[in-house]
């Protein structure tokens, strides 16, 4: 038991300082590289996809080194990783793990689904209000009022 | 209420919408009052609406107010391909507050955060019209003497017309009941329906207006469209069976009236005109009175 969890953390702990996104769903590792601005980053970046997760089928996880990301900034992947957690290294130990929470608010990372909404005429970048209160998650923008619904979400 | 924009109803508390209905009604027994010649208003109507834009513009003049504008984008700097954020910034500099018309939904909304002077929206494409909204609950305080336990009659394109979700939205404040005529296709949308259902509200809905007549304290007309049918059949069945005519006005209550937002056009026979419970022309005219109190209050001369 004990050798297995020791296994299990060296391979989340295989960087020094930084911060593991783990349980990202696989076919959008990509997209929250994007959305974290990690592609330019000068940092150290692992990144695997496609790995098998018995939770969550197919997954992909992403390790940043000496990168450290403040709550608002890693709630954006939310939308497309609502089950992520986050693990934080410091000295190759695991010093917080918690769960990707979705926010109140969306800004930039998600275009309108209106074509006739302001946004998608003008140079504005995009927020959203999130509706958590039904089954399905959906954007309501603050701009034309309209809801944009999971699956219609195209991201910017 | 100084200084603050109007994009949508919601932007008012109730209690701000009835000091703006207490002022409107000030202003209709006394229109003439100059108690904005130092201001500038500016009306920017990006799309036509000449009704709308008079209405404003009548209201600003019997205030005193000089009226800066232009009543298309045509003859604006838009059509050189000026941003809405710049032309909002310029227009800033001549006026106090502007008046703004625009095709594209939230492009009100946006002004209201990049213009350093009060925005009122005069409707943003397809979503709010909260003018239209204030005059309406205004022309309903007056005929019945209340807003609250009213049975509304809504009638005609629930699906697509803004002016009757803007006012169910603010109508459920009032412990309304609400009588929904319209054909299946263009039934109120759910996300209207939501406030009516929070509040416990009774909506009953139909689809033959005959119905609702004996049973309204008003009845809200609105036009069909034919666009709005993907199969032109279906508009054909439906297109006169929420026409109003004044035989039909017979069961009706004698506190009943008749709204429509205008223009109307075949929806309501010329012959119902003439009959006492038609309102719709005086609806229009309340419209100066609601935004003469609209500016007067943003404005902070009253």
């Amino acid at each position: 038991m004990e050798n297995t969890e020791q296994r299990k953390e060296l391979k989340v702990s295989a960087i020094e300082n930084g911060t593991v996104i783990d349980h990202i769903p696989a076919k959008n590792v990509f997209q929250v590289i994007k959305i974290l601005n990690l592609h330019k980053s000068d940092e150290q970046i692992l990144f695997g996809t496609n790995l098998d997760s018995k939770k969550f089928g197919k997954k992909g996880i992403i390790k940043v080194s000496k990168t450290f990301f403040e709550s608002d900034e890693i709630n954006k992947i939310a939308m497309v990783a609502p089950n992520a957690t986050l693990i934080v290294i410091r000295d190759f130990k695991v010093t917080q793990k918690k769960r990707v929470e979705i926010p109140d608010e969306i800004k930039k990372i998600v275009k309108c689904f209106n074509p006739n909404c302001i946004t998608n005429n003008e140079d504005i970048p995009t927020r959203f209000d999130v509706i958590k209160n039904e089954d399905a998650l959906k954007l309501r923008c603050h701009y034309c009022e309209k809801t944009t619904s999971k699956e219609n979400m195209i991201f910017v | 209420m100084k200084n603050r924009s109007l994009i949508s109803i919601t932007d008012f508390t109730k209690e701000e919408q009835m000091q703006i209905l207490s002022l409107a009604a000030d202003f209709e027994k006394n229109p003439i009052q100059k108690i904005l010649s130092d201001n500038v208003v500016a009306t920017l109507f990006f799309e036509p609406s000449t009704r709308t834009r008079l209405s404003f513009e009548s209201a600003a003049s019997r205030l005193g107010a000089q009226v800066i504008g232009f009543s298309t984008a045509a003859s604006s700097s838009v059509s050189k391909g000026e941003s809405l954020k710049d032309t909002i910034l310029t227009v800033s500099n001549y006026s106090d507050i502007i008046v703004m018309r625009h095709p594209k939904e939230g492009s009100a909304r946006y002004a209201s955060e990049v213009s350093p002077v009060p925005i009122i929206n005069a409707g943003d494409g397809a979503n709010q019209h909260p003018t239209q909204t204030l005059l309406d609950m205004y022309s309903i305080l007056k005929t019945q003497g209340t807003l609250d336990n009213l049975n509304i009659a809504f009638i005609g394109d629930l699906k697509y017309g803004r002016t009757v979700h803007s006012l169910s939205i603010a109508l459920s404040q009032f412990n309304t009941t609400f009588h929904l005529v319209s054909p299946e296709a263009l039934k109120l949308p759910s996300y209207v329906k939501r406030p009516i259902k929070e509040k416990n509200l009774t909506y009953h809905q139909y689809t033959d207006l005959h119905e609702v007549i004996p049973k309204a304290d008003i009845i809200y007309m609105t036009r069909i469209q034919r666009e709005r049918f993907s199969d032109p059949m279906e508009y054909e069945k439906v297109k006169n069976a929420y026409n109003l005519d004044n035989s039909m006005l017979v069961e009706a209550k004698e506190n009943m009236r008749i709204l429509h937002p205008l223009p109307r056009v075949n929806e309501i026979s010329t012959d119902v005109d003439s009959n006492p419970k038609a309102y719709y022309f005086q609806q229009a005219l309340n419209g100066v009175f609601v935004r003469q109190a609209l500016l007067a209050t943003i404005l902070g001369a009253k």
